[in-house]
């Protein structure tokens, strides 16, 4: 242990470290961001498990491009972020005039379906997926993609595109007939949770290497869905928790790896029934210290 | 050619339509989407096999059994995860979050029990007859599928329109206050809504398990998408409406496996939804019901 | 301003309005009733685009709405409330009141994305608006709280507030009163009043008769899908068919 009070050897432990967790670190900020693509629809009602997939065409779309083109890393994220959305939109225009549960489940086939192509084609690499991605993703690359989602989603909170999504989530009905253009924000809701995801994937894609359709099933949109609700939904500090804790929780628990999908779905049948607005939910937080005072001040 | 892909769709399309069954029952009664329907539908496979292969039973009476098994462990979900979503009036993705979650719990936990590889039956168990007319082959087994998937749609439907029960339950789906008021057992009718449809689907994980003896903790996945889109296709609540597209879609992934390729299978249900939904949002028979408190 | 031609409307086999025929006119108070089951809130669903007429026409500003969509009938001047109130529970009055000015509030994403002036300057006219519509019904003192710490009195109130900051020509006033005690139903009148005063239009389904003569300029009776009366208050009360409708009904108890 003393040797980590020399430089050099502070630096020997550093790397050590980085090597074995830069992937635990940065997928802090890249569950992070799939949390916050869930939550986007989950924030005007509409649950879409079709987020993994999404994750799926941004992460072949950006090693693709970083791959066989010499686009830099940037131009390979933004187109990796670009066709996720057109396909959402595509999908989209049709499956959102469904209400409610119909469209969940049709997020949820179209999941499937993607798998499915993504598994027979030839240039994805077909079951085995795609190998040698470069290494391109830096942290500052991820904090400064996490800082900007944050932003952008905070930004349209305070907007009219925030108050619709509300709107809409409470009562679909209500806000049409107050001038809501519904299925329209809806189908924003779902482009906007789509590229998102599809960032997210290719930053996911150029640190781990490898891809393949395994990594974007349905238990994977199960995952992402969980770090959303865990987190909770009122606010973006929810997902944002929820996506963080949930990446470090596995790594604490290594030992129950092989349980991690029980985990998981412990989690989202008991945050549902017990503690429906996820852990971090201001009202409940606020309503605690306020009690908390209360008794302080009557002593 | 042809005569012996529809015998084969026949088949596969019982199954699918008796799966969904369960599920639109689920949704018509208690207004949830039950999303572990696959995940019993999966139990039920393992219980028949187990009841087999450790207590010797016969086919039949497994199936009776495992049907059984079921319906309780879809009770048993009902009770507890869907009754307390009910009783607070939960916002309607709740329960389906919820019963994400006990899917993969039930997966997962089945995956622990049983390990991951394909199970079989035991060598002896499954009939293996078959018949011959002309060019058409059957197999015992694949006569087996239809009938019994019929019976039980049958006696479900019998059910539901001749019987007091029956109105109950419809009156229930077109507005469990009204009915409450009615004086009908509301929350009873849930519980037993529940079993049944799990029970139904159980059967139709028997019924898969044997017909293509390779049983795993991860069947009732693709199952339960395959049902998703015969629900939607056939119009959510709708029982007949289920059946029929069950059938329609046990049709529409053989011919495409025949004469396209077997590759896109999986994706052939949600394929001819995206379709449908593209010309009639309301899927081929719904009527896009408005659930009355 | 809002004329239903021959509307007719059938769900399944089931015909629940036939040869509907009235013209709603400008300014003052408009009431439709008629026992329960008539076909009123039927007639409300369609004139917003919730349903579509199964024969005749609706027309507004004389242009026809029959297909229009909800969100845009908003957007020509038609604004309504619900007979089960529709607040947004979990957003507070002042924010209820602003997702009614939705449609007329128009910034770029440009804008919205760094906070720059048009932004701003829209938001806070917004703020200041919804204020003012909220002090004419006197609930600004709670402009912050959230709509469901409301009694069921104030979140009425609150929804016209709502329906009023769409700049509706006509407001439709499903069943306003519904559940409520009489001194809430004077208050009610008082703000009903106060509204027409103020230029716009109204046009109420109702079931309290007395509550719809005190207030409606003209009324318009609903029975079984068919009208069998138009006119003034007066008129309607001495109406002998009117007096059977509802009578009749009473007899039958």
């Amino acid at each position: 242990m003393t040797e980590l009070f020399t430089t050099i050897g502070f630096m020997d432990w550093w790397d050590g470290f980085w090597s074995t967790y830069n992937t635990v670190i940065f997928g802090l900020g890249v569950n992070a961001m799939l949390a916050l693509s869930i939550y986007v629809t989950l924030s005007c009602g509409l649950l879409s498990l079709a987020n993994a997939a999404f994750m799926g065409i941004g992460a072949y779309t950006a090693s693709l491009v970083s791959m066989q083109t010499g686009l830099p890393f940037p131009a390979a994220l933004a187109i990796g972020g670009a066709l996720p959305a057109l396909v959402a939109l595509v999908i989209g225009i049709p499956t959102l005039r469904l209400s409610g549960v119909y469209l969940a489940m049709a997020t949820l086939g179209f999941g499937e379906v993607v798998r499915v192509i993504v598994l027979n084609m030839d240039i994805t690499g077909g079951p085995l997926g795609l190998n040698g991605i470069p290494l391109k993703t830096e942290w500052w690359h991820i904090v400064l993609l996490l800082a900007a989602t944050l932003y952008i989603l905070a930004r349209i909170r305070r907007s009219k595109i925030g108050r619709a999504f509300e709107a809409i989530k409470e009562d679909e009905v209500a806000a049409r007939l107050m001038g809501v253009n519904v299925a329209g924000y809806k189908l924003l809701a779902f482009v906007i949770g789509a590229a998102i995801a599809g960032v997210a994937g290719g930053l996911n894609a150029h640190y781990t290497f490898t891809i393949g359709p395994g990594n974007y099933a349905f238990e994977n949109a199960v995952e992402i869905l969980t770090m959303a609700v865990f987190g909770g939904t009122s606010t973006l500090v929810g997902p944002t928790i929820g996506g963080m804790v949930l990446t470090l929780l596995p790594e604490a628990l290594r030992d129950f790896n092989s349980y991690r999908a029980v985990v998981n779905g412990l989690i989202l049948v008991l945050v549902i029934l017990y503690l429906p607005k996820g852990i971090w939910d201001p009202r409940r937080i606020r309503a605690f210290f306020q009690r908390k005072t209360q008794a302080g001040g009557n002593n | 050619m042809l005569e012996q892909q529809l015998i084969n769709a026949l088949s596969l399309g019982s199954v699918y339509a008796l799966f969904a069954l369960g599920f639109t029952l689920v949704f018509g009664v208690l207004g949830v989407i039950n999303l572990s329907h696959g995940a019993i539908f999966m139990l039920g496979s393992y219980a028949a096999l187990l009841l087999v292969e450790h207590l010797a039973l016969p086919l039949w009476l497994a199936m009776l059994a495992a049907m059984l098994a079921s319906g309780l462990i879809g009770l048993l979900v009902d009770y507890l995860v869907l009754k307390p979503l009910r009783a607070r009036n939960a916002p309607h993705l709740a329960p389906m979050i919820a019963t994400i979650g006990v899917a993969t719990i039930l997966t997962s936990l089945a995956q622990g029990l049983f390990g991951a590889e394909n199970k079989r039956f035991p060598v002896g168990t499954i009939p293996e007859d078959s018949y011959n007319w002309g060019h058409l082959h059957v197999t015992a087994v694949q006569i087996g599928i239809v009938v019994i998937s019929f019976i039980l749609m049958l006696v479900l439907l019998a059910v539901m329109r001749r019987t007091q029960l029956g109105r109950a339950l419809r009156a229930i789906a077109e507005s469990p206050k009204a009915a409450y008021l009615l004086g009908i057992n509301v929350e009873g009718l849930f519980y037993l809504t529940s079993f049944a449809a799990a029970a139904l689907g159980g059967a139709a994980g028997v019924l898969v398990g044997l017909s293509f003896n390779a049983i795993t903790p991860f069947m009732g996945q693709p199952m339960l998408h395959k049902g998703i889109a015969v629900i939607i296709l056939g119009g959510m609540g709708d029982i007949r409406g289920a059946m029929i597209a069950g059938l329609f879609l046990g049709f529409a992934e053989v011919l495409t496996v025949a004469y396209i390729s077997s590759d896109f299978r999986d994706a052939v249900g949600f394929g001819l939804l995206f379709l449908i939904l593209l010309v009639k949002p309301s899927g081929m028979f719904g009527k896009v019901l408005e659930r009355k408190a | 301003m809002l004329q239903l031609k021959n509307i007719s409307k059938n769900f399944g086999g089931l015909q629940v309005l036939q040869d509907v025929n009235f013209d709603v006119p400008q300014g003052g108070i408009f009431g439709l009733i008629g026992p329960n089951g008539a076909g009123k809130t039927t007639v409300f669903n369609l004139i917003t685009g919730l349903l579509r007429a199964s024969g005749g026409a609706i027309e507004f500003d004389g242009a026809n709405i029959g297909k229009v969509a909800p969100h845009k009938i908003t957007e020509r001047g038609i604004a309504r409330t619900f007979q089960n109130i529709r607040v947004f529970k979990e957003m507070t009055l002042l924010e209820n009141v602003v997702v009614g000015m939705h449609d007329h509030m128009h910034y770029g994403f440009g804008s919205l994305l760094f906070n720059l002036g048009s932004f701003r300057k829209i938001e806070a006219q917004a703020r200041e608006r919804a204020l003012e519509l909220l002090s004419w019904v006197r609930l600004d003192h709670k402009a912050e709280m959230l709509a469901d710490s409301l009694s069921y009195g104030e979140q009425r109130k609150l929804e016209f507030a709502r329906a009023l900051a769409t700049k509706p020509k006509l407001l439709l006033l499903d069943e306003p009163v519904a559940g409520m005690n009489p001194a809430e139903k004077t208050e009610l009148m008082t703000e009903i009043l106060n509204i027409k005063q103020r230029g716009f239009s109204i046009f109420m389904i109702e079931h309290d008769m007395r509550f719809v003569m005190g207030l409606c300029d003209r009324i318009a009776v609903l029975n079984f899908g068919r009208i069998i009366a138009e006119g003034s208050p007066g008129q309607i009360k001495n109406n002998p068919e009117v007096i059977e409708a509802y009578l009749g009904k009473e007899d039958a108890e």
